[in-house]
């Protein structure tokens, strides 16, 4: 009785977001006192996380948009993979500049984005349809351009991949006597900038507003005059570039082309979203709980590593124990919703 | 604005309590871990970080008992072990994790050859030597590892290549048209690009020999079965199957045997693989399997000669291959006596 009060009074979304943050503050703290004496509590782990997941970060925010209009998109990991192979075959073997290669790329997920959206809104298809179609193609691309590994070697592009950011303070000396000061990657500040500006147009922004609308609830957005399949369209194009510029990070973190790259990626952004407290029903979901996703998902896989004898599918494991415990604090709150 | 403050603590409450339940795998695997996190700090012992490729195939779950046994406590290592699950991104987190761990030598089976130069680069900058196994990687500078453990995999294709020359002499049929289809390996990976290369050369000097179709089997026993079960439909008389792992060839003869044929030194289809791991050894005694090419996995002591090397100062080779044989089905029985894995 008492908690269906409770879910009933308060307000889910901030809820949501404040579990998932809680979570993750907890996790990390566990972290730095159980892994104490191998260095877990370095600021370095931490920006690791960041590092590391660049790209999921930028694909999450992109994955959330889409989500909240109602949608989802299980391409952008084959989309990833492609705009890898592009890039490095742009660069090692076009002879393109890295610059001019980027931009391409960026402009390829826009179109896509742009295909899949159409589809999507103007033709009534279900989106789980389209972007499985999308998924196969950009996978299927991927391996006509090369089968083989492509490295990327183009000296601009390796300088933007390895140009560390070095923090002034919170260095330290490891055993070989070295002084190693925490550090960033140029892509940790471009996601970063990416989702701050993804936050803000979501908030701030009439197409962010109806996006919520819309996804909350398609005929009465449309009763409110929205062009409703507009907005969808809009939504998904947004999604593509953000997916292509997701691609970009993730290949200054790998440097490379490669056919089985990003395999899942897809699933990764959908569940990074999903703990961060999107619905896949639409309408409800922010950016800022996205990335918490990913960072937990981040924590969960250094604490394999660092736990150094735990088979690594307990990343999965925990991942899909997390995922249910979010779906069903969220079916919890939509039930009390109803009620009201 | 009371009621907000109450509905936010419970909401904290909630959150912490939640989370407790989800954290019991990590904490009570965590305390088995603190009781070596101890020893690690009062021992001398020289840490190993080891991030493997995956568990894909036999050969694989040899290669990775080899180091597992190689570096114990008792031969006075720690080693931190991480599984990739075939994804390079999984590698480069942990080989990240493995310099904040401050680990004394990083040892790397790599997913795919290119990729690396970002954060073997964050490795050298730790003064971390890097120690390459099994598969070679490609890099814009070759000080961002110290030294590689592998095998030659175009040796062995072109050793595959030689013995059926010598096999289809022996038949007397070096002269009529040989049928063969491969099943290729994960397609970029520094085993398949070898074998194939090393089998196609060798396969050119002979014009009988008429390369029918080569494609992936991705080094899995189901998905070489498949391939192999469209090769049958599509080419009703191969003669030789060429499988560049074991677990493919097992895929390979269970398709052949499904289509009511028959494969090895006594049936209609030759079967060549390589790895050659002890059910495979099994598979020719069984006479499924006509010869396999050894792809040696026991990296580990090779592996700990290198660290033993370094930790006393001494420069150690860059390149170091592993010795492998051939193993023909006739004399797999005797052959395998003694072996491993």
């Amino acid at each position: 009785m008492k908690l269906e009060n409770f879910f009933k009074k308060v307000n889910g979304q901030s809820f949501m977001l404040s579990v998932t943050i809680g979570l993750f503050a907890v996790m990390y703290i566990i972290g730095m006192i159980v892994f104490a004496s191998k260095g877990f509590s370095n600021l370095q782990v931490f920006l690791n996380l960041f590092i590391s997941n660049a790209g999921l970060i930028v694909v999450a925010s992109g994955m959330t948009v889409v989500m909240i209009a109602g949608g989802i998109d299980i391409s952008v990991g084959s989309v990833v993979a492609m705009i890898c192979m592009m890039l490095a075959s742009f660069m090692e073997k076009g002879g393109i500049s890295a610059p001019a290669a980027v931009l391409i790329c960026l402009l390829t997920g826009l179109v896509f984005g742009l295909v899949q959206g159409f589809l999507v809104s103007y033709f009534g298809i279900q989106p789980f349809i389209v972007t499985l179609a999308g998924m196969f193609f950009a996978r299927g691309m991927t391996a006509i351009i090369s089968t083989e590994m492509i490295s990327i070697k183009n000296e601009l592009f390796l300088k933007w991949a390895t140009a560390k950011i070095y923090l002034p303070f919170g260095g330290y000396v490891n055993k070989k006597g070295t002084m190693i000061y925490p550090y960033i990657y140029p892509s940790v500040v471009v996601a970063l900038i990416a989702l701050v500006l993804v936050f803000a147009m979501l908030k701030y922004t009439k197409f962010g507003r109806s996006l919520y609308a819309v996804g909350g609830n398609e005929q009465s957005a449309m009763l409110m005059g929205l062009d409703v399949r507009k907005v969808k369209l809009k939504a998904y194009v947004l999604n593509g570039f953000l997916c292509s510029l997701g691609g970009v990070l993730f290949a200054l973190n790998s440097c490379s082309g490669f056919v089985e790259q990003a395999k899942g990626f897809e699933m990764d952004a959908i569940a990074s979203a999903v703990i961060g407290g999107t619905l896949l029903t639409g309408g409800v979901g922010n950016v800022i709980g996205s990335l918490f996703g990913v960072l937990i998902k981040g924590t969960i896989e250094t604490f394999i590593t660092f736990q150094g004898t735990l088979s690594s599918w307990w990343t999965r494991i925990t991942i899909a124990a997390l995922l249910a415990f979010f779906i069903v604090l969220q079916s919890l709150f939509a039930k009390a919703k109803e009620k009201k | 604005m009371k009621k907000f403050l109450a509905m936010f603590l419970i909401g904290a409450l909630a959150a912490l309590s939640f989370s407790g339940c989800s954290k019991t795998q990590e904490s009570s695997s965590a305390a088995g871990e603190t009781t070596k996190a101890a020893d690690k700090a009062s021992g001398d012992l020289v840490v190993v970080g080891f991030s493997q490729v995956g568990a894909e195939s036999d050969w694989r779950t040899a290669n990775t008992e080899s180091m597992k046994s190689t570096f114990t406590e008792a031969n006075g290592y720690s080693l931190i072990f991480d599984d990739a699950q075939q994804k390079q991104e999984n590698q480069i987190k942990a080989i990240r994790n493995f310099i904040q761990q401050d680990v004394d030598y990083i040892v790397l089976a790599p997913v795919t050859e290119t990729g690396w130069d970002t954060v073997l680069k964050e490795a050298k900058d730790a003064g971390i030597p890097v120690i390459i196994v099994d598969r070679m990687i490609k890099v814009s500078d070759d000080s961002l590892f110290t030294a590689w453990v592998g095998s030659n995999f175009e040796k062995e294709g072109t050793d595959a290549a030689n013995w059926l020359a010598d096999y289809l002499k022996q038949k007397g049929k070096d002269s009529e048209d040989v049928n063969i289809v491969t099943l290729q390996g994960t397609i970029g990976s520094s085993a398949q690009i070898g074998r194939t290369n090393g089998f196609n050369k060798v396969a050119k000097e002979h014009s009988n020999w008429k390369i029918l179709a080569q494609q992936t089997g991705e080094f899995t026993q189901a998905k070489g079965q498949e391939v192999m079960e469209s090769f049958l439909k599509s080419y009703p008389d191969i003669d030789v199957v060429v499988a560049e792992n074991d677990n493919m060839a097992f895929g390979a003869i269970d398709a052949i045997k499904a289509a009511g044929k028959t494969c090895g030194p006594n049936g209609d289809i030759t079967i060549i693989s390589f790895d050659a791991v002890s059910a495979a050894f099994d598979a020719m005694e069984a006479g499924d399997i006509n010869v396999d090419i050894e792809c040696n996995p026991l990296h580990g002591p090779r592996v700990a000669e290198i660290i033993k090397k370094l930790e006393a100062g001494e420069k150690v080779e860059k390149l170091q291959y592993v010795a492998e044989g051939i193993f023909p089905a006739e004399t797999a029985a005797k052959d395998r006596v003694g072996r491993a894995y």
